[in-house]
């Protein structure tokens, strides 16, 4: 599958420098790159590695959540969790149609996804051995996402901008959900608020990991606010998280596991232990608990579709040559 | 969308009645006679377990919009499911998570078809073909149903699986007139898919009995038309209605609580959590 002609970007048609001054008054503006404008190469390889990246952590992170579609404890529950991977499967679509425009087929971005070549969200190479993880995932995965993703909805390149007003109003019905799941479960028994705790003392660490890595350790930040991609350092969408949380958790009554945090007044922010980059690094490199497991799945379920896609393939192609002859 | 917009988590709990087809139509809740609830349960189990397995599907479908597509009729079929079982359970005090995880196999009276396995896609879209053509004209004419509740049900359901018929037929058609490898695997789903056919349009005393005073629908009423729509699919599609050697038809049981060896490990995985904590909610 190939983007439509009249969306590849015409790098060619203006001169560089005209372009790039169309381009820089564009970003100066805070205005929207559209996919026909010129853009300069770099802005779009980090468009398309941005924008694949999280096409496929949604289509990835459908995964540990359908772990519990077969299980879920309520009808309610099981409705509810299936429309949410259905959504996540949605978004994938959008943001593969959007990195579309920028040149690259769906074909090739799913090739990098299952031969290892692209990246998705480390967040989602831990597995969900409870139900209360589908509380956690919603509440603090899904909510870390958001704090990332709202301010995207501002990018500069426009279809991704778009793409991305549609996925956070999504995304907030998602993490109130799980914010209730896990309220329901720590208003229950003594044996579903222990669950829950479990849960959050486990995935409390890696959303907050989710950000990436300190300022001073972020390698392509300070291009991406030049333009315009994005809009806070990771720190700064850190702590805007982590204050998000604590009047929830408290809510909740479930206890975020870092006994160093608290306000400090002072600095108007919170306090925090020190994150854990060793881990973060192990499960980026590969070596977390699901790595292998997410992708293989990935790849099977391509493989074995694969005779399901020909066969569509080959009927188009009879039917358009049934009707040519027809007319 | 400010960016603040995300920080509001307000508790509104989703309105259970509300989501449930037929629950109280004009206001008026109603309470199934023990004869319309064996009836509901019947056409609430064949839509539960039928959902249960598309649920697997998702993650591991041949297209990401195939993921979308199953994920999406199963989650119409469970609607249907909640609305029935809910009806079902109002004649003896139970809910339908009652009904859903605290039966044991023969207590389950869907018919076989629907807990078949799935099979690879063609498998899995020669089960839907049949079920939703069935589907259709069960819930087409069960709108005209003399019992309110069941006619709302039906009435919201039949819009619904017309669009799961549009689905399987679409699908049919593409892996039957597809590849030679597609048209193979298509033609071995509606064979293992046929012995099941029968058993969806077998009368017995209860419908009898309920048919007569306009409730229920007698499933031997809607089998002209199923097949008319069938045989219809298998003209354009090049296909056959199993025959021969390898073709015969199911004993069925399901109506009655006998069940092949798939429903049990199904209700295994579905009921396994709430089991392990009695009395909890969700």
């Amino acid at each position: 599958m190939t983007a439509p002609a009249d969306l590849r970007p015409v790098t060619g048609e203006a001169s560089d420098a005209d372009g790039q001054a169309a381009f820089d008054a564009i970003i100066a503006a805070d205005s929207r790159i559209e996919p026909r404008d010129w853009m300069p190469e770099a802005y779009r390889k980090t468009l398309i590695r941005q924008i694949s990246q999280h096409a496929h952590s949604e289509i990835i992170g459908m995964q540990p959540e359908s772990n519990w579609i077969t299980r879920a404890p309520s009808l309610k529950r099981k409705a509810i969790l299936m429309a949410k991977v259905q959504d996540e499967a949605g978004h994938g679509l959008y943001l593969y149609s959007a990195a579309q425009t920028l040149g690259i087929s769906r074909e090739e971005m799913m090739q990098q996804l299952i031969e290892g070549r692209a990246r998705y969200s480390s967040i989602f190479n831990y597995t969900t051995p409870t139900w209360a993880d589908m509380g956690a995932i919603g509440w603090l995965v899904d909510g870390a996402a958001i704090c990332n993703q709202v301010p995207l909805c501002r990018a500069s390149y426009g279809p991704y901008g778009r793409a991305m007003v549609r996925i956070c109003k999504e995304e907030s019905f998602h993490q109130r959900q799980g914010f209730e799941i896990l309220l329901e479960l720590m208003q229950g028994t003594e044996a579903q608020r222990e669950m829950a705790q479990e849960s959050v003392n486990r995935w409390y660490w890696p959303s907050l990991q989710m950000f990436g890595p300190p300022d001073d350790q972020s390698p392509n930040s300070a291009q991406s606010m030049a333009w315009n991609i994005k809009r806070f350092s990771n720190d700064e969408l850190r702590q805007r998280f982590v204050g998000m949380l604590v009047p929830q958790a408290e809510v909740l009554g479930v206890t975020l596991p870092d006994p160093n945090l608290a306000w400090n007044e002072e600095k108007q922010a919170y306090d925090m232990s020190e994150i854990d980059w060793t881990e973060f690094n192990e499960v980026l490199g590969g070596r977390g608990p699901a790595n292998a497991e997410r992708l293989r799945r990935r790849r099977e379920a391509h493989e074995e579709g694969a005779w399901v896609r020909e066969a569509a393939a080959e009927y188009a192609r009879k039917q358009a040559l049934k009707q040519k002859a027809v007319a | 969308m400010s960016d603040t917009a995300h920080g509001d988590v307000t508790v509104d709990r989703l309105a259970l009645a509300d989501e449930l087809a037929g629950s109280a139509a004009d206001g008026i809740a109603r309470v199934a006679s023990p004869e319309v609830a064996e009836y509901a349960l019947r056409l609430g189990d064949d839509a539960l377990v039928n959902a249960q397995q598309l649920g697997m599907w998702i993650t591991r479908a041949p297209e990401l919009e195939e993921d979308v597509a199953l994920g999406n009729i199963g989650l119409d079929l469970l609607g249907h499911a909640r609305s029935l079982l809910h009806y079902a359970g109002t004649a003896s005090d139970r809910s339908e998570d009652d009904l859903a995880y605290w039966r044991d196999e023969p207590e389950w009276r869907n018919a076989w078809l629907f807990e078949q396995p799935n099979g690879d896609f063609a498998c899995t879209i020669a089960r839907q073909l049949v079920a939703s053509l069935y589907w259709f004209e069960l819930y087409g004419a069960l709108t005209e149903s003399t019992d309110p509740t069941l006619a709302a049900i039906a009435a919201k359901a039949v819009k619904e699986v017309d669009y799961h018929r549009d689905h399987a037929v679409q699908w049919t058609l593409r892996l039957a007139g597809g590849t030679d490898e597609s048209r193979r695997r298509m033609i071995e789903g509606v064979t293992v898919t046929w012995p099941y056919v029968d058993e969806l349009f077998a009368d017995d005393d209860l419908v009898e009995r309920l048919a007569a005073d306009g409730v229920a629908v007698l499933p031997s009423s809607l089998r002209p038309a199923f097949e008319a729509a069938i045989d219809a699919v298998f003209a354009e599609a090049e296909l056959e209605r199993p025959s021969g050697r390898t073709a015969y038809t199911a004993s069925g049981g399901g109506r009655g609580g006998s069940h092949t060896e798939r429903l049990g490990p199904l209700l295994a995985e579905m009921q396994v959590l709430a089991r392990q904590h009695r009395g909890a909610s969700w």
